[in-house]
């Protein structure tokens, strides 16, 4: 007899869902889905506010990455303006997005997911978290939170706070980084990147050791991937233009403006979803699934730019034989640009523009309809809105990172389910499996949904009649 | 002119006849809240936080707008008035679309400043969510009538200080609301001198500077003083 099992709420991710895996008459896994059950209405109650006060509002989407949605909404700002920001404020913007990339990816791997990998798979659940972490290893525990306050003391240098700071505006940015911040951000910088380098050469043992397989199962499929790239081809994370590349590293797009972006995304709707489901147009749905995040960013860039990432990304390639497209190596990646992204501080915290008092233009409502994109820790955010002769929004279209992967999500979790799962009776370190399958994503869907709260986790197990067989839930 | 003794909180106190119980309360260095009064207009009594009981009458008077009288004994900060301070603070919050976290007047608001001196965390009342719009017709300033707390200071200093009586009340009751000209956008309003002292005397983040973002505005109330001072005092320096 068929059956279902449910992993509700999925743990360790932001924002809720629920996983469905269908098994068969023959107790083997027919197809699992990962449903978003979340809800907020963003785009909607936006409407009619004026557009100098997007960045504020979206902000407030997230509290893990409100940096995102504050730099894409400044950057549709700018485009509503029609001004060209002071090179100061793009240098300024810039080094907050580093700062939110170092802590988000931070926060995902040392806080989410390194439990399961240095506790195991099938440890203990109470204790399979950070707190159990912090028993296990202080010092990697310690570390991994203190890499994770670099970051968002940084932001807080910036902004004046570190979460929901409303400091990138339409025109620039509100003040520029004083001496003090600088010289903080100097002083902590050795401790940073010897915790990334620790982070790193931990990785590359467990995957070569006692996490050797999970790469084949964890999500490994062809796919394309999308990203921002600068000139030639470098890394980006604000700026540049889009660029997808397929799995064996054929640019099949590039040059793309954000302008266009309904030309080449498509935003398909499942009815067992609150999350939409983009895909690359030309393809079609569901053939024209596309990733984004840490792994598509590296997989789209020619090079990073900085010589300790650049080093990294070659021995990450040539690991993979080419292109990595296990989503399993979504941790790895996220590892490199943390190292990228300390490098690009770096050099930016010595850049006499950082501390220019010329940080914001100014301007009236020339453009009524505008697009905006940055890169956020998982992956390509986009703003769209139109807006009244005097600058009140109209209509609101947020793409968000975590949405673009949905259909990649839903596929890793049914390798998993396929791989682990054979008969309805399935131990806990299974379903566990299942969960860091979404985890590798790191999957933020109270962005992505712009809906709200913790992510627990339900997961069903469904017989072919529709039944539910056996159930667990987790808050 | 006479003078006219009284006690604020057992503190006695001498101030001329035709004084309010505000100044007076002032004067004797009593805190008592307000929203709608500012210095250098008119009072109107709209908030009713500023509400006081005097020794021998049955109800709650507004200090505002309410005169000394000879021998008055007045309690500025019963249980009672604390109940009705709070509760009215509450209906405000309540009665608008105040959303502290993403309005540019946050961390510069004086109706933020009054629930914390109230002691509100919360409104225990229904919130009314009513449908009220945004005007920024105008080139440089803005109105969200979702913030305003119909205090009327804006038409009070434009009236009184500016001259030029742009603002107005219409309506009654839960629908009221602030015009511009005659019920037109801002920005069409040849009257509006474009000074700007609507934007200082307003207590929330109901009119402000277009492209202020969150917590940006900075409400300069000193301005008005300093205005009305100069002009009523002859005092040109600030």
């Amino acid at each position: 007899m068929s059956k279902t099992v449910v992993i509700d709420p999925v743990t360790r991710i932001e924002g809720h869902a629920k996983i469905s895996i269908f098994l068969n008459d023959a107790g083997e896994v027919d197809d699992a889905r990962f449903h978003v059950v979340e809800y907020r209405g963003f785009e909607k109650f936006c409407e009619g506010r004026p557009f100098t006060e997007m960045a504020g509002i979206t902000a407030r989407i997230c509290g893990i990455c409100p940096v995102s949605h504050l730099l894409a909404a400044a950057k549709t700002g700018d485009k509503i303006l029609a001004v060209k920001i002071p090179v100061a404020a793009e240098k300024l913007r810039r080094m907050m997005n580093l700062a939110q990339i170092t802590q988000s990816h931070a926060l995902s791997f040392f806080h989410l997911s390194s439990p399961d990998f240095l506790l195991g798979w099938d440890s203990d659940p109470a204790k399979r978290n950070v707190f159990g972490l912090i028993a296990a290893d202080p010092d990697l525990a310690r570390a991994g939170i203190r890499l994770r306050q670099f970051g968002q003391t940084i932001i807080e240098l910036l902004g004046a706070r570190k979460i929901h700071a409303a400091w990138a505006v339409p025109g620039g940015v509100r003040s520029p980084l004083s001496e003090e911040g600088r010289t903080w951000i100097r002083d902590r910088l050795p401790e940073s990147f010897e915790t990334i380098t620790t982070a790193l050469n931990l990785f590359k043992t467990l995957i070569d050791q006692q996490l050797k397989d999970e790469i084949g199962i964890f999500g490994e499929f062809p796919s394309l991937f999308m990203g921002l790239v600068g000139k030639d081809g470098k890394w980006d994370h604000y700026g540049g233009h889009l660029r997808f590349v397929d799995s064996a590293g054929t640019v099949i797009a590039d040059g793309l403006s954000e302008d266009d972006y309904a030309s080449f995304l498509g935003e398909a709707v499942e009815k067992w979803s609150y999350l939409k489901f983009p895909y690359y147009k030309p393809l079609g749905y569901p053939a024209g699934i596309y990733r984004v995040g840490p792994l598509a960013r590296l997989n789209v860039c020619r090079y990073i730019g900085t010589p300790k990432a650049d080093q990294e990304l070659k021995e990450f390639r040539d690991r993979a034989g080419g292109v990595p497209t296990s989503s399993f190596l979504y941790h790895y990646a996220r590892l490199i640009e943390i190292l990228a992204c300390l490098e690009h501080i770096q050099d930016l915290v010595n850049d006499p523009d950082v501390v220019s008092p010329r940080v914001r233009a100014e301007g009236g409502v020339n453009e009524l309809e505008a697009i905006g994109v940055s890169e956020a820790p998982r992956g390509t955010l986009f703003h769209h809105y139109k807006v009244d002769e005097h600058g009140l929004i109209q209509k609101v279209n947020l793409i968000i990172a975590t949405g673009q992967n949905n259909l990649a999500m839903n596929k890793t979790v049914a390798q998993i389910a396929k791989h682990y799962i054979h008969n309805s009776d399935i131990p806990e370190g299974f379903l566990n499996r299942v969960e860091a399958g979404i985890r590798c994503f790191d999957p933020c869907l109270s962005c992505s949904t712009h809906a709200a709260g913790q992510m627990p986790l339900h997961v069903q197990l469904l017989g072919a009649d529709g039944h539910v067989i056996q159930e667990v839930f987790r808050d | 002119m006479s003078v006219k003794t009284l006690t604020i909180d057992g503190t006695a106190i001498a101030i001329e006849e035709g004084a309010t119980i505000l100044q007076a309360a002032k004067e004797a260095g009593v805190p008592i809240p307000t929203l709608c009064h500012l210095e250098g207009v008119s009072d109107v009594g709209a908030c009713r936080l500023c509400l006081v009981e005097v020794k021998g009458i049955n109800k709650l008077l507004p200090a505002c707008v309410t005169e000394v009288a000879e021998g008055m004994n007045i309690q500025t900060n019963t249980e009672k008035l604390q109940t009705y301070r709070r509760m009215t603070v509450e209906l405000l919050f309540a009665e608008g679309n105040h959303v502290c976290s993403v309005c540019v007047a946050n961390n510069n608001c004086e109706l933020q400043d009054v629930a914390v001196q109230v002691g509100m965390d919360h409104s225990r009342f229904t919130y009314r969510f009513p449908d009220r719009g945004v005007d920024i017709s105008h080139k440089q300033f803005g109105i969200d009538h979702n913030r305003c707390i119909l205090c009327t200071r804006c038409v009070r200093v434009c009236d009184e200080v500016e001259g030029a009586h742009v603002w107005d009340v219409a309506q009654r009751g839960a629908a009221c609301y602030i015009v511009s000209g005659l019920n037109q956008p801002w920005g069409e309003v040849d009257a509006c001198t474009s000074c700007g002292k609507c934007v200082d005397a307003c207590p929330t983040g109901a009119i402000f500077r277009k492209g202020d973002t969150t917590a940006e505005k900075v409400g300069d109330r000193a301005k008005l003083e300093f205005l009305v001072t100069a002009r009523e005092q002859q005092q040109w320096t600030r």
